[in-house]
């Protein structure tokens, strides 16, 4: 319990210190799976409704694949990743290992099942109510697209959030292909990771709160934009 | 505004032996129509006779099982013009999740039309049905009535040549059925060909100038109004109108 | 719809895709293992060789097999680590062009301050390890491929034992949270004795066994041989080879302390 205490009292100093490391830490954080899931969002929203729209052979498969893959572990897509980005890999030529944009990739790998799976579902509910309306109004089915997208939105920002959360919360795939580098590729999980392993607790656990804050932020931010466009659109 | 300046006219529309089979149901069996150019044509019958599916396929949300549709103006007009040119409102309109207004735009930004035209059109429609003072509110919570005459300007602003009703009135209240009822009659003093689905014999009095009746995916009669209404030909329609349960 | 897009491009072009580092700054990526990075002694170390050359060094810190695979895919441009015939293995297989001792310090054996298996008053290493499994008493391992593991199973096979059984728990994890299980369990380990000082949970354990040579524990950094991977940065990581072994290197790693005891020992030449 008394590291629990030390763990609040650590977290508070954290925050009101401003630590210029911390600071650092967090923005690359954020960087990162915010890049990931902005990503995974352009192509999984337009891939989940399009999965949703058209009826074609191996669909069925697809989507069973795609539900699969939203419990992907972490450590297997950072293992793919490296496989990918090593030297001796097919990308290694670009050097992207142990860099930002090699973690943004895994998160990348890990959020797009989630947001394109439930996007899918949200689009085809929408779709069954819409289909019939849309045609008669002259909207093909590529046209459909955004506008279902467009009215599915408070939907979709639970899809896209879920997918910051998986993101944001795991460790396995950015230790791997990050290589939790100082000032490099350190971010809040694998910060967490190494001070566990160092023994202080107090700290790991301060920081652990840290990035629980972060993520209620992030989350309290996406609802209020949702209820503010729930009053504009009703 | 009126289509009958238009040079060319997609009507008349004709159906030859048009039928439609669903899961080994012959839901529609060898109906015969033909559609001229004017005038309100009301499609009657029983819960279950082929109202809104002899409507859908002549809009072209379906296709026949067997029989043939013809647009005699598909020809001359080409199949995007086909399209184009023809709008249905349903018995629970789909409005989107955005402004009144908004879903107007989107229907013109659909016909690929640019900003400040969309604009001004979509004012136009909100103006002519009443709905200027309500344009800007989100359209999903407008009240069932509104909704269907936002439904309508929506239709309007695509100035078809003809429109498909299907039931637009049987979810509301005598109100908000006057309300949709004057805008059938706007559209149709603007030059539109109405063909809309009710069971409602007041409603069918109102507006029809000729009746379709339809009984058990058949097309019993095709007459005019004042025929229909004072000597049905069938057995069928003679007791719908009295007002015995058919079906 | 289509002006929202535009602007979500927009966005994700402010935000800046964290990316690859400009080809100006001068960096190597070093393979490393998670003692020598947890212990503190990397951020001890770099800024001198930073400030005396202006080559930053990148430390990917893991257990010494990855740290193994990751240089001989070519994901590293240099290599320090603590498994001697192991790095002798790398060079010879062709993957190193040389291998160099830098420093050392030893492993250690903890356990509870009860010591319940008494092996404070063990000959040799081997001895306490042969005292812990008679006494079937909690040992934890690393089980896992690092250099610690490696002398761990060497020192077993000299004490003719091959541990199995409940009180014999291989856990696959590194050494700090090996330490943490240890803790938690009141087990006996064996440890490197950077970890051991920059440990913060140590709860109930303290060091019993400790000084016998067998426990010595050598590191050594192994430069990649070029001819294998060419697009690495071969001069850069000789700099930092040469200086590990240099007088001011030798200097920087004698210089680091935990709780006012030395970790690492030069021994470069």
């Amino acid at each position: 319990m008394e590291s629990g205490e030390n763990a609040f009292l650590t977290a508070f100093q954290l925050i009101v210190g401003m630590d210029p490391v911390l600071t650092g830490i967090v923005l690359l954080s954020l960087q990162v799976s915010l890049s990931a899931v902005l990503i995974a969002a352009l192509i999984g929203l337009p891939l989940g409704a399009a999965i949703a729209l058209w009826r074609f052979p191996g669909r069925g498969l697809l989507i069973t694949l795609l539900n699969a893959f939203m419990g992907l572990p972490p450590v297997v897509a950072g293992l793919l990743v490296y496989l990918l980005l090593s030297r001796a890999g097919p990308l290694g030529q670009f050097g992207l290992l142990f860099t930002p944009t090699a973690m943004v990739i895994a998160q990348c790998l890990l959020v797009l099942p989630i947001v394109a799976a439930l996007t899918r579902q949200v689009v085809e509910d929408l779709w069954n109510e819409y289909a019939e309306q849309l045609q008669s109004l002259g909207a093909s089915r590529l046209r459909s697209i955004p506008t279902l997208l467009w009215d599915g939105r408070i939907s979709l920002v639970t899809a896209v959030l879920a997918g910051f959360g998986r993101a944001s919360a795991e460790v396995g795939a950015v230790l791997i292909v990050g290589g939790n580098i100082d000032g490099v590729t350190r971010v809040m999980t694998t910060a967490i990771a190494l001070e566990t392993s160092r023994g202080d607790l107090p700290l790991a656990l301060g920081l652990g709160l840290v990035l629980m804050l972060l993520v209620a932020l992030v989350n309290g931010a996406a609802f209020l934009m949702g209820e503010a466009a729930r009053r504009r659109a009703g | 505004m009126s289509r009958l300046e238009l040079p060319v006219s997609l009507l008349p529309l004709e159906l030859r032996e048009v039928g439609f089979r669903h899961a080994d149901q012959n839901l529609l069996d060898g109906v015969t129509l033909r559609l001229g150019r004017v005038g309100k044509t009301v499609i009657m019958g029983p819960n279950g006779a082929g109202k809104s599916l002899l409507m859908r396929l002549c809009h072209g949300l379906l296709r026949p099982t067997s029989g043939s549709i013809v647009w005699h103006g598909a020809g001359r007009l080409g199949v995007q013009a086909v399209q184009h040119r023809q709008a249905m409102v349903f018995q629970r309109p789909v409005l989107l999740r955005r402004s009144g207004r908004a879903n107007v735009e989107y229907v013109l930004a659909l016909r690929g039309m640019g900003r400040r035209e969309r604009r001004r059109l979509a004012g136009e429609a909100l103006e002519r049905f009443g709905l200027a003072a309500i344009g800007d509110r989100p359209a999903r919570v407008l009240s069932g009535g509104e909704q269907q005459r936002l439904a309508l300007a929506r239709a309007w602003a695509l100035r078809p040549e003809i429109l498909f009703l299907d039931e637009p009135t049987s979810a509301l209240d005598p109100a908000a059925t006057k309300a949709v009822e004057d805008a059938v009659q706007a559209f149709h003093e603007d030059g539109t060909r109405i063909v809309m689905s009710s069971h409602n014999l007041g409603q069918a009095r109102r507006l029809a100038d000729d009746v379709v009746f339809l009984c058990r995916g058949r097309l019993l009669e095709h007459t005019p109004a004042e025929h229909f209404f004072t000597g049905p030909a069938s057995a069928e329609a003679a007791a719908f109108l009295r007002g015995d349960l058919v079906w | 719809m289509i002006r929202r897009i535009r602007r979500l491009v927009l966005g994700l072009l402010l935000l800046g895709l964290p990316g690859g580092v400009s080809a100006a700054d001068r960096h190597i990526t070093l393979a490393s293992t998670t003692s020598t990075e947890q212990s503190g002694l990397f951020a001890h170390i770099i800024p001198v060789f930073r400030n005396s050359t202006g080559i930053d060094v990148r430390v990917v810190a893991v257990g010494t097999g990855q740290a193994f695979a990751i240089a001989r895919r070519g994901d590293a441009d240099a290599l320090l680590v603590h498994d001697r015939d192991g790095e002798d293995e790398f060079v010879a297989r062709g993957y190193g062009q040389e291998r160099q001792d830098v420093m050392y310090n030893d492993f250690i054996l903890i356990g509870p301050s009860q010591d319940p298996a008494a092996v404070a008053g063990a000959d040799n290493i081997v001895d306490a390890l042969q005292r812990i499994a008679g006494a079937r008493v909690p040992f934890v391992s690393r089980g896992d491929d690092s250099g610690t593991y490696r002398a761990e199973r060497r020192i077993w096979e000299l004490a003719g034992i091959s541990p199995s059984g409940s009180w014999y728990r291989a856990l696959g994890s590194g050494m700090g949270p090996t330490l943490n299980t240890a803790a938690g369990m009141d087990a006996y380990v064996l440890a490197d004795r950077g970890t051991w000082l920059s440990f913060g949970n140590r709860q109930n354990l303290t060091v019993l066994f400790e000084g016998d040579e067998t426990l010595f524990n050598p590191y050594g950094s192994v430069l990649i041989n070029p001819e294998r991977h060419p697009h690495l940065k071969h001069d850069l990581a000789e700099i930092w080879h040469r200086w590990l072994i240099s007088d001011e290197g030798q200097a920087a790693i004698a210089s680091f302390t935990l709780r006012g005891e030395p970790v690492f020992f030069p021994s470069g030449r």
